[in-house]
């Protein structure tokens, strides 16, 4: 961080780097909107009078705003809003879980591959390049084709697919921190190499990281509505956002309520941790510019 | 140039390599693995499947069983569908036109719209224009393409009734513009994503381009603007774009399997999942192999194009 330190004299980097993210509205508003989603999911249950899987057969296809059910009933009868709120549950954890393991992953192969170079760099980079042949949602898809659906299998299966673009950021970071005067000094010292990569050059490349990690929670987030609206993540009776599409082409026609309220959702909040990644990039690293 | 080439070659061939050996372990982590199809029918006993197991040569050491599997591969034995017994390639060769059509269609469409964007949001920066460019292809990269093509089903077939909800034809009705009748919805929802990113590419790489010396240059000796821009910038901008076509294409691929999913067109995505519905693992693993060495051939082919109209990249 010396470099950001240098450029705003006056101000601790934290201070600066708080600034600069201040003025990215969209990012702020992505922030904002991804806390409501999140107190929404984690506590609007305890507030609504229905249960997400408790089936009325009466109360079918009830439209948005009819009575008690503020976005409608689906076709079982089941209230909109209630399985909205469990699955932002399903859909975030899934979000914010796969990306903890696609970064840990990430960032152990782009150290190791970054640090020691060579001939294990190599062969850990190739093996990235060569997972990233195959399209995201196919290589998904054929996995958990393989596997038994479910949270546990979706959630690995995600960050299985996801972890390649965290390990060519970090990679790219150590390789080039690897010879700057800390990691020399500490090399000198007599640190281990375990303590050199994941103390002093992890650390250091922690601008890129976190910037992958929250694009990489929006990547998530699409790639389970992928899944479950194939048929293949998160089962029903429970609730995600993606599998409450699952049914939705079917009724269009007459209940397009369905279709809306978890679309837009997943948009919401797919959007908001773009814009959120956005507004870090440029607050943490005003010289990164990756499109 | 020969050197450049060659190198990236073997570059690919290794790639191929280590992309065949993912394919062929996911193939051994299929339940009963490549033996699941007579272990599912519940008809044989277990000497029937020693016998069938002897037979197809799965007691031989792995790493020979992958070399006999590459060798096939190579040759074009993808194995036979479980469904009809049909040869995996044929099966995969019968569904491409419709998807090489809907993904060609697409990126007409993202290139044109996108690049127009791009450049326009780049030579305007901040404007209006731009800002709402910007923030509109974070959105489109940010809405799940199944969600957009509901949406696209609810308002232009189901409200307005102009396009057809799905298929590649009206049955029996064989012609051009009823083709071109089906495309639109599928093409379009399909462009979304990929119009975005083509903008974002084109704006930072026109900005990139219009601030170089050479633009001051042109312009101090008093070139027209419009020559200034397309002349000089447009030609140079308009370069690094190569090898987006060819980052592109994995996320098009994947966007297209969606894409025919919603609109039930006839193409490899649509393919892919009703193989994995039926648990047809050779045409499930012959799809994989097969998008992933299109992916592998797409980034080949642009880097060596890029090399062949750019001489700085060629060291190395």
């Amino acid at each position: 961080m010396a470099t950001a330190a240098l450029s705003t004299a006056q101000l601790a980097p934290g201070q600066a780097a708080w600034r600069r993210f201040r003025r990215h509205r969209l990012a702020l508003a992505g922030a904002l909107i991804i806390l409501v989603l999140v107190l929404g999911s984690a506590f609007g249950p305890y507030l609504l009078p229905f249960d997400d899987t408790y089936i009325d057969i009466m109360k079918r296809f009830a439209p948005p705003l009819s009575g008690a059910h503020i976005l409608g009933t689906d076709e079982l009868g089941r209230d909109v809003l209630a399985r909205l709120m469990m699955g932002g549950r399903v859909s975030l954890s899934i979000g914010i879980v796969a990306m903890v393991i696609a970064m840990a992953v990430g960032i152990a192969v782009g150290a190791f591959a970054g640090f020691y170079g060579g001939v294990v760099g190599a062969v850990l980079m190739r093996l990235v390049d060569a997972v990233l042949c195959f399209p995201t949602i196919f290589l998904l898809l054929a996995l958990a084709a393989l596997t038994e659906p479910g949270l546990v299998t979706t959630t690995v299966l995600i960050a299985a697919t996801a972890w390649m673009a965290v390990a060519r950021v970090v990679e790219a970071q150590v390789r080039s921190l690897r010879e700057r005067e800390f990691a020399v000094a500490a090399l000198a010292f007599g640190s281990s190499n375990l303590r050199i990569m994941f103390r002093e050059l992890v650390p250091n490349a922690i601008a890129p990281i976190v910037v992958a990690a929250t694009l990489n929670v929006a990547k998530a987030i699409l790639l389970e509505s992928y899944v479950s609206y194939l048929g293949y993540g998160i089962q029903p009776p429970a609730a995600s956002w993606g599998n409450m599409l699952n049914n939705a082409q079917i009724y269009l026609t007459s209940a397009p309520w369905l279709a809306i309220a978890p679309g837009v959702a997943i948009t919401l909040a797919v959007t908001s941790f773009n814009f959120l990644g956005d507004g870090l990039r440029d607050a943490l690293d005003p010289r990164m510019n990756i499109p | 140039m020969a050197r450049y080439v060659v190198n990236r070659l073997a570059q690919a061939i290794m790639l191929l390599v280590i992309v065949s050996g993912i394919g062929f372990a996911i193939l051994h982590l299929a339940p009963g693995g490549p033996l699941s199809q007579f272990a599912v029918s519940g008809q044989m006993t277990q000497e029937d499947l020693d016998r069938v197991t002897r037979q197809l040569g799965l007691d031989r050491p792995l790493p020979i069983q992958y070399l006999d599997w590459f060798g096939r591969m190579v040759r074009g034995d993808w194995g036979k569908s479980y469904r009809d017994g049909e040869s995996v390639l044929s099966v995969i060769s019968s569904h491409l036109g419709a998807t090489l059509e809907l993904m060609a269609t697409a990126t007409i469409i993202a290139v044109l719209l996108g690049c127009w964007i791009g450049i326009l949001g780049a030579l305007r920066r901040y404007s209006l224009f731009d800002t709402l460019a910007t923030v509109g292809a974070m959105i489109a990269l940010s809405i799940p393409t199944f969600w957009f093509g509901l949406v696209t089903i609810y308002v232009f077939s189901v409200k307005l009734g102009w396009l057809p909800a799905g298929n590649r034809h009206t049955i029996g009705d064989g012609s051009f513009l009823d083709l071109l009748h089906h495309l639109i919805a599928p093409a379009m929802v399909l462009a979304l994503v990929e119009t975005a990113m083509w903008g974002r590419f084109m704006r930072s790489s026109m900005l990139e381009v219009i601030n170089q010396d050479y633009i001051r240059t042109a312009r101090a000796k008093g070139m027209p603007e419009w020559r200034i821009l397309t002349v000089h910038a447009l030609r140079n901008a308009l370069l690094p774009m190569i090898t987006v076509a060819g980052l592109q294409f994995p996320t098009l691929l994947g966007g297209a399997l969606v894409a025919e999913t919603v609109f039930t067109w006839p193409g490899m995505g649509r393919l892919f999942l009703d193989s994995i519905g039926y648990r047809d693992y050779p045409v499930v693993m012959g799809i994989l192999m097969f998008s992933a060495t299109m992916v592998l051939i797409g980034s080949l082919l642009a880097d060596i194009l890029y090399a062949v109209v750019d001489p700085r990249i060629r060291v190395g």
